[in-house]
């Protein structure tokens, strides 16, 4: 697997905690065999790895089985509504730049009632970190397709097999632009770990898909097991053009780092724009003075 | 001259430019000199043009209304002289365009002739009517040109070429009064002596409450472009960054409240404006919000609805939504203020109450006094008092319980950052740490919690004083409103007691909770009670009628304009009318339940 790591940049004094020691204590609403445990150890192994102290660190989430997340995590959470967890971590890291944001959620959640916010939390390119597992249902209403479903599949909502086509999440993150974009899957943990440490640490809004299946209404176990594989050795993750193959093939699900790029982000852009702005002594009474008569 | 002001109309084209231009700076020369300005405006929804109208009225002491009859019109077209020249009552004023209109035969108007398309060709400034004519009315009305010389510098002087043809369409209007016009105006204006040198400040609703939001201590807020909330918007997109905070235009308003709930989250002070169709899209956050107790403030510019309705016109249709909005019970504040000044000093209330009882609070501003550029007193930054969040003490000892029942119902809030001080800010019923949990009794706790904390805050309406008495305390006759109506039910209720009609009028700038003795107080000292407001059902006066159960005469405008002076003084005199030809029993109305009223003294008729 391809890997371009920084060396660490921390905004934040490390420490020293064991991936349990950032558990919250609150045990996982999840089915056995779910695949979000894979991705929450990962995820508990990955921000052990970093250093990261639990008090700096912020996850926000939507609705479905994995926006359940920030709750297993010893950390500041957010659980908000339907769709909206982007937009609600832009907003936190507007507002503290110093924590470490990071937004977890479904396909359901991150590609359909929040897709509309995707294209923009890419344009902004704010420091911001999305994890969206991606089981390709809707678990928590019980097993309607999704989004990224595949064509034809027979639910409940979709009896006679559904009619349109799956979105392609990481060919349109790419398209639109997206700094940082990788798959990872909850059946290796290990690779896992590192994707998301990788994600984190971009500097800019990444976006990790994480193929994670729902045991109890859509079991793709083995049916990703016999798809997946590393993006080839020679896929150089600057070359935006051969990151789109790859996200675009439609036999192999492939896994790693697709694409890479530094890029100014919006918080580092409007802090820069507020100093050069902001004037000595300048407030209330000033703004008032532009009033008077 | 109508109670010793002046109510000018300039009526035009919006495609030909510069109508409401003509009105404001025409309205901000009179500022300068020391004159008291009101203004008011219908433009289309459409950029293209249409039929714009721009109102000022102009008096030496503050004036509360836009005005009934116009004293003069300022017609560019020959459109504004059909649609407004019978409102010019006898003795007023025409100002037109001769080249582009034809006057009425004289009937006791004024006329004034400007063949502004020759003057402007003369100048080779196409675009110059409209500061031509701001010449001409200077001339005409003995305003001081070095202010008027002043004003199109500070207006229109960002570009400098642009700025010396102004300055000479501004001089040719000023010298063709003085060369061809020589009767004089039957008005002149006249300031106070000494009125110039006090402060006031020149500006709209919408700016007024953007500065009080800075006051306030707001440094975050996120917003999308919508009609007639945006220059909230833009004005914070320069403001932010220069005091350091962060304005972010969101790609929608959904989007815009969630940043604004994870920017308080994290510690700051956040807000977001928006007008009805954005307000619907927020519900589900609001309620997030309840649930989460994270301390926003959400402006909404009402606007004629429902749906897109008419954007530029005025209403004050979102109440219901305001109050019922969200699903399930929802407990929330809402705050109204009455006026442009009104905007500054009751959003720093909308912050203090959000922070300090860790709810959103709504503020319900309106078009009107929203882009109304009026003259009002300087703020008093010595009132501004800053409430801070209670917030978790990170060196205590105690296991950290984000929502910890209290006896207020507040419980102190960590920030990131606070080690220890780890929750999740929860959708889901939670327990005290704020972990998921639906169990009875946890439901129970916290739906009292959320409750009681807008219930307690009922007593901010006192202690903030949520409210304008006016009128005649001991009369009969009692107007209950809320908003921007508040200008032309205080000049009707003046009228009204110089008629020898005595009325007693309540504004109350808290809704929700709605201050109860407050209103219940003043219900049991009258016999009627009208409810002036601006939408169709009456949704101030139903929601009296639900919560005192008090029958209450419902007065209802839903045309997109504002209550004029006269439209509410009729209701006053009808009202008057019926009291008297029934002696006790004006209009049916159930028992009262509060406290029995002493015996009816034996009235005598009036008339």
């Amino acid at each position: 697997m391809v890997m371009t790591l920084e060396p660490p940049k921390f905004s934040y004094e490390p420490v020293n905690l064991t991936p349990n020691e950032y558990k919250s204590g609150v045990p996982p609403i999840w089915c056995p065999g779910c695949g979000d445990y894979g991705v929450l150890a990962s995820f508990l192994k990955a921000i052990s790895e970093l250093h990261i102290p639990r008090e700096q660190l912020a996850i926000v989430s939507g609705i479905g089985c994995s926006s359940r997340f920030p709750a297993f995590v010893e950390a500041y959470g957010f659980h908000g509504t339907h769709g909206r967890a982007l937009p609600i971590a832009a907003g936190i890291k507007m507002a503290r730049p110093d924590l470490v944001v990071v937004t977890v959620g479904g396909d359901g959640d991150a590609f359909s009632i929040g897709m509309g916010h995707i294209p923009h939390a890419i344009r902004r390119n704010m420091d911001l970190t999305y994890i969206v597992m991606d089981n390709e249902i809707y678990g928590l209403t019980k097993g309607q397709p999704s989004p990224t479903s595949p064509l034809g599949l027979e639910k409940k909502a979709s009896p006679f097999g559904t009619v349109e086509r799956p979105i392609n999440p990481l060919q349109l993150a790419i398209a639109c632009g997206a700094t940082w974009v990788a798959r990872g899957f909850s059946s290796k943990p290990k690779d896992l770990g590192e994707l998301i440490k990788a994600a984190i640490q971009h500097k800019g809004f990444s976006l990790l898909q994480v193929m994670s299946p729902c045991v109890t209404f859509y079991d793709t176990y083995d049916h990703w097991k016999s798809i997946t594989q590393p993006l080839p050795a020679d896929h150089n993750p600057h070359d935006r053009l051969s990151a789109l193959k790859y996200a675009m093939d439609d036999k192999t699900l492939y896994l790693g780092l697709f694409y890479q790029e530094e890029g100014e982000t919006y918080d580092a852009s409007y802090s820069a724009m507020r100093a050069r702005v902001t004037k000595p002594d300048y407030g209330v009474r000033e703004i008032i003075g532009k009033y008077m008569r | 001259m109508s109670n010793s002001s002046l109510v000018v109309r300039v009526g035009g084209d919006s495609a030909a430019g510069g109508i409401v231009t003509t009105g404001e700076v025409f309205a901000r020369i009179a500022a300068y000199a020391g004159l008291e300005v009101y203004t008011t405006r219908t433009v289309p929804a459409e950029i293209k043009g249409g039929h714009v109208m721009f109102q000022a009225r102009i008096a030496p002491t503050q004036v509360w209304s836009q005005g009934d009859d116009l004293d003069m019109l300022v017609a560019f077209d020959q459109e504004s002289i059909d649609r407004y020249y019978a409102l010019v009552h006898s003795g007023g004023i025409l100002v037109y365009n001769s080249n582009d209109s034809k006057p009425p035969a004289p009937d006791g108007v004024a006329q004034y002739a400007l063949p502004l398309n020759d003057l402007a060709k003369g100048i080779n400034f196409q675009r110059g009517r409209n500061i031509i004519t701001i010449g001409a009315l200077i001339k005409l009305f003995g305003l001081p040109s070095e202010k008027a010389i002043a004003v199109v510098e500070k207006q229109l002087g960002r570009k400098k070429e642009l700025l010396e043809q102004n300055l000479l369409a501004l001089k040719t209007g000023y010298e063709y009064v003085e060369q061809n016009i020589t009767k004089t105006a039957p008005y002149q204006l006249q300031p106070r002596a000494g009125a110039a040198k006090e402060e006031r400040l020149v500006l709209s609703g919408n700016q007024a409450l953007s500065i009080g939001a800075i006051a306030a201590g707001c440094r975050f807020f996120a917003g999308y472009p919508i009609t007639p909330a945006s220059d909230i918007m833009e004005f914070l997109a320069a403001e932010m960054p220069r005091v350091g905070g962060t304005m972010i235009q969101a790609e929608d308003e959904m989007a815009a409240l969630a940043m604004v709930l994870g920017a308080s989250y994290g510690g700051a002070r956040a807000m977001t404006a928006t007008s009805g169709p954005g307000l619907a899209l927020m519900q589900e956050l609001i309620g997030h919000a309840v649930m989460t107790e994270i301390p926003i403030v959400i402006v909404d510019v009402q606007r004629a609805g429902p749906s897109t309705g008419m954007p530029t016109k005025v209403t004050q249709g979102d109440l219901r939504m305001s109050v019922f909005g969200a699903n399930d019970d929802a407990p929330r504040i809402i705050l109204a203020p009455v006026s442009v000044e009104d905007n500054f000093y009751q959003i720093i209330n909308a912050f203090n109450l959000a922070e300090k009882y860790q709810v959103p609070v709504i503020f319900l501003s309106d078009q009107d006094m929203s882009v109304r550029v009026q003259t009002i007193p300087a703020f008093d930054l010595s009132r501004v008092k800053i409430e801070p969040r209670v917030l978790w003490n990170p060196t205590s000892d105690e296991k950290y319980l984000r929502y910890q029942d209290t006896a207020t119902g507040v419980s102190p809030m960590s920030l990131p950052g606070m080690k220890g001080g780890q929750y999740v800010a929860e959708g889901l019923e939670h327990n005290a740490e704020g972990e998921p949990n639906y169990d009875l009794n946890w439901r129970t706790t916290n739906m009292e919690k959320r409750t009681r904390k807008v219930r307690l805050a009922a007593q901010e309406a006192e202690v903030l004083k949520l409210y304008e008495r006016f009128g005649n305390a001991d009369a009969r006759i009692g107007i209950i409103g809320w908003g921007s109506t508040i200008g032309p039910v205080y000049e009707a209720v003046e009228h009204a007691q110089a008629e020898g009609i005595k009325v007693a009028g309540l504004y109350v700038k808290m809704l929700q909770p709605l201050p109860r003795k407050l209103i219940q107080d003043f219900i049991a000292r009258r016999d009627v009670i009208i409810v002036p407001e601006l939408n169709y059902v009456g949704q101030l006066a139903r929601m009296i009628q639900a919560e005192f159960w008090h029958e209450v005469v419902s007065l209802r405008k839903f045309d997109g304009t504002p209550f004029s002076m006269n439209e509410v003084y009729r209701e006053v005199k009808r009202v008057h009318g019926s009291l008297t030809r029934f002696a006790q029993k004006p209009v049916a109305r159930p028992v009262s339940t509060h406290k029995k009223k002493p015996v009816a003294k034996p009235r005598t008729r009036r008339r």
